[in-house]
């Protein structure tokens, strides 16, 4: 049984081919993205490639699937009502499906708001607002306006259930696509997202991937069968299988990502636990860090510690650097110098990330002493760290960078791992392993055994 | 949901949770959905609540002794939220040391509280209170 799983980025189209009855990595190869001419023309490079190194022909492989992460990602917009419940909801419901969001609403959508949201062009807007039997007027307003923009793109409902005939009605009338789940919040502070996230999929693979042109890779191919991040994020749940909760990192040129799958309770007695309930599998990202086209808004979010890290008379260059290498995406480290400063810009995204990702302890003064209210997940216990991305897989000074995921008793109130132990995604086929998951779990699972090394 | 939406919780740093349990389970007999926060709840806990379940009236429960502190701007931050015309209801055990209860309800009235509610009070004189208030008496 062989298979070959493509991933099909913004810059790169990798492949790489497995023997599943061995469990083994027999040809991998990539090729510059080709979607905005033609999308095939990066995958049937590739295949050449691995037809050449594995003197197999491409009808000898079972299957071929490929995931997405071409054209800016899963492109979303997530409406909710209030910003820290179904807003939050609406967002985290489509991080977890693999998505990009490009920006999260609240309350009452403005004509600045909508005209924003024609601008930033999104593959699909998730409208959601009031637990079930709750508000009805802003799922109402904002689903009238919603529907009124000159926008050809599908729209998912998840909001108060009450409204879901009538919200199908808005959008019909105006003859847009409608799609309508769950309510994301449908009890107050209860969190509700597997639905969504299904019929985010489904859009995905039913609109997206022919929307942007890519269904030509069928050509070719069986067809893209999900997100890339969505991919990566079933790899790290194959993972914590075998090995218990965990948390990845993934430091790219554009985003650094964050997936933790971990409960996250409380390890000390007298916190309160506050704030929205995480998803056990929960995704986070981050578009202003990355070691290329981010590196210069890294670099603002850390200018006084990045600058630490190198002697006085050096500021200046490393400041023309981080520009240089924010223009110039697909420079590879040449040097020593280049690889010491990718591994600081690395370290702050690992850094920043982290401390985003994880949950924090806030003190209250009240009547009653100081309380302790944690919101989000305490991974401090969390032992175990997988690391994947470009800077994290290839850099020798790696082990530097990945000191930005451990708990800083600086900051005693970010719950960041106090002690994990690390392991890399060598090959960078976490992905594949989330595809093959999906067929044939043993194998998958063999293969995080075999291919995801501790450092 | 909707028409008789409440939502219920303990306000402040207290965590007097026995009153709040009688109080949930005798609304919701009486058909009323109820939207319980719990203990430790903040003024905006309960906003958000409201605001997200179009909840009509809030209750607010308080034991420990400083309601008053944990209510002051309340009020103001209800109009702010655009729930100015949402029921509010106190109760629990509102003065510190019993002072005399005019004065008590008086202040918790003051404070933008409808009906201001004695330690002891049984939880179907507020269930009839709500209905009428509601208007749900037919
Ligand atoms: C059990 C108890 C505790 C337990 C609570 C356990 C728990 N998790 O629930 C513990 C030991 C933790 C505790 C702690 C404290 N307690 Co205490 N506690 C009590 C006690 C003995 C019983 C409360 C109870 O459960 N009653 C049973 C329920 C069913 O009745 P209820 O709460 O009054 O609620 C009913 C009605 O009042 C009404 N109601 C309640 N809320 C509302 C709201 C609305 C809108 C309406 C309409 C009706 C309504 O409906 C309910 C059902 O019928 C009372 C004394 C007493 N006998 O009341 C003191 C008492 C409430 N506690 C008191 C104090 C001072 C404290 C502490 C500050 C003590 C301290 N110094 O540490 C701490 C505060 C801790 C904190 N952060 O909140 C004082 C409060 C004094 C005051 N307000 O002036 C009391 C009155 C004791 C006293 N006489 O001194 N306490």
């Amino acid at each position: 049984m062989k298979a070959i799983i493509f991933d099909i980025g913004s810059t790169f189209t990798k492949g790489v081919a497995f023997d599943l009855d061995r469990d083994e990595i027999i040809g991998k190869a990539k090729y510059p993205s080709t979607v905005n001419e033609d999308v095939t023309i990066g995958i049937q490079n590739v295949i050449s490639e691995i037809e050449r190194q594995t003197g197999l022909n491409i009808r000898d492989f079972n299957i071929k699937k490929a995931t997405s992460s071409a054209a800016g990602g899963l492109k979303i917009i997530a409406i909710g009502l209030v910003p820290d419940l179904t807003s939050e909801a609406a967002k985290k419901a489509s991080l977890g499906a693999g998505g990009k969001v490009l920006k999260t609403y609240s309350y009452e959508l403005t004509n600045s708001d909508l005209d924003e949201i024609v601008l930033l062009k999104p593959d699909i807007i998730i409208l959601a607002g009031g637990t079930d039997g709750g508000n009805r007027y802003y799922p109402i307003t904002n689903a009238k306006k919603l529907s009124n923009l000159p926008l050809n793109i599908p729209f998912i409902y998840a909001g108060n259930k009450d409204l879901q005939d009538e919200i199908k009605n808005i959008f019909l009338s105006k003859g847009k696509e409608i799609y309508i789940t769950e309510n994301v919040m449908p009890e107050y502070g209860v969190i509700n997202i597997e639905k969504v996230q299904n019929i985010i999929r489904e859009v995905f693979l039913r609109n997206i991937i022919h929307a942007k042109g890519l269904d030509k890779v069928q050509e070719l191919i069986d067809g893209i069968v999900m997100p890339t991040p969505l991919a990566v994020l079933k790899g790290l749940e194959n993972f914590s299988e075998i090995y218990g909760e965990s948390l990845l990192i993934d430091v790219g040129g554009a985003t650094t990502d964050v997936c933790s799958v971990a409960k996250g309770d409380p390890t000390q007695s007298n916190v309160i636990l506050k704030g929205l309930r995480e998803p056990y599998v929960k995704r986070s990202v981050e578009g202003d860090l990355g070691v290329r086209v981010s590196a210069l808004s890294l670099f603002d979010a850390a200018k006084k510690d990045i600058i630490k890290s190198f002697s006085q008379d050096k500021v200046k260059l490393i400041e023309e650097k981080v520009k240089f290498l924010s223009i110039n995406t697909s420079y590879i480290p040449k040097n020593d110098e280049d690889l010491h400063l990718d591994a600081v810009l690395a370290y702050f995204a690992v850094k920043i990330a982290t401390e985003r990702h994880v949950g924090h302890i806030e003190l209250v003064y009240t009547p009653m002493g100081t309380l302790l209210f944690q919101y989000g997940k305490d991974l401090r216990e969390l032992d175990k760290v997988v690391c994947t991305g470009g800077p994290l897989i290839y850099n020798p000074y790696r082990l530097e960078s990945l000191k930005g995921v451990i708990y800083s008793n600086d900051e005693p109130f970010i719950l960041k791992p106090k002690n994990p132990t690390f392991y890399v995604d060598n090959e960078y086929i976490m992905f594949a392993i989330g595809v093959i998951s999906e067929i044939y779990k043993d194998k998958a699972l063999r293969l995080v055994e075999k291919y995801i090394n501790k450092i | 949901m909707g028409e008789r939406t409440v939502v219920l919780g303990v306000i402040g740093a207290d965590v007097h949770a026995v009153g709040l349990r009688i109080l949930d389970y005798a609304l919701r007999s009486a058909g009323f959905d109820v939207v319980n926060i719990g203990v430790l709840s903040s003024q905006e806990d309960f906003i958000k609540a409201a605001i997200e379940s179009g909840a009509r009236a809030i209750l607010v429960s308080s034991l420990y002794g400083h309601a008053e502190l944990d209510c002051r701007g309340f009020k103001e931050k209800l109009q702010e939220a655009g729930l100015e015309n949402i029921l509010l209801y106190i109760g629990g055990n509102l003065g510190i040391g019993q002072k005399n209860w005019e004065e008590v309800e008086k202040k918790f009235k003051e404070l933008g509280f409808h009906r201001v509610y004695p330690p002891k009070t049984m939880p179907d004189e507020v269930i009839r209170d709500l209905k009428k208030d509601l208007g749900l008496e037919k």
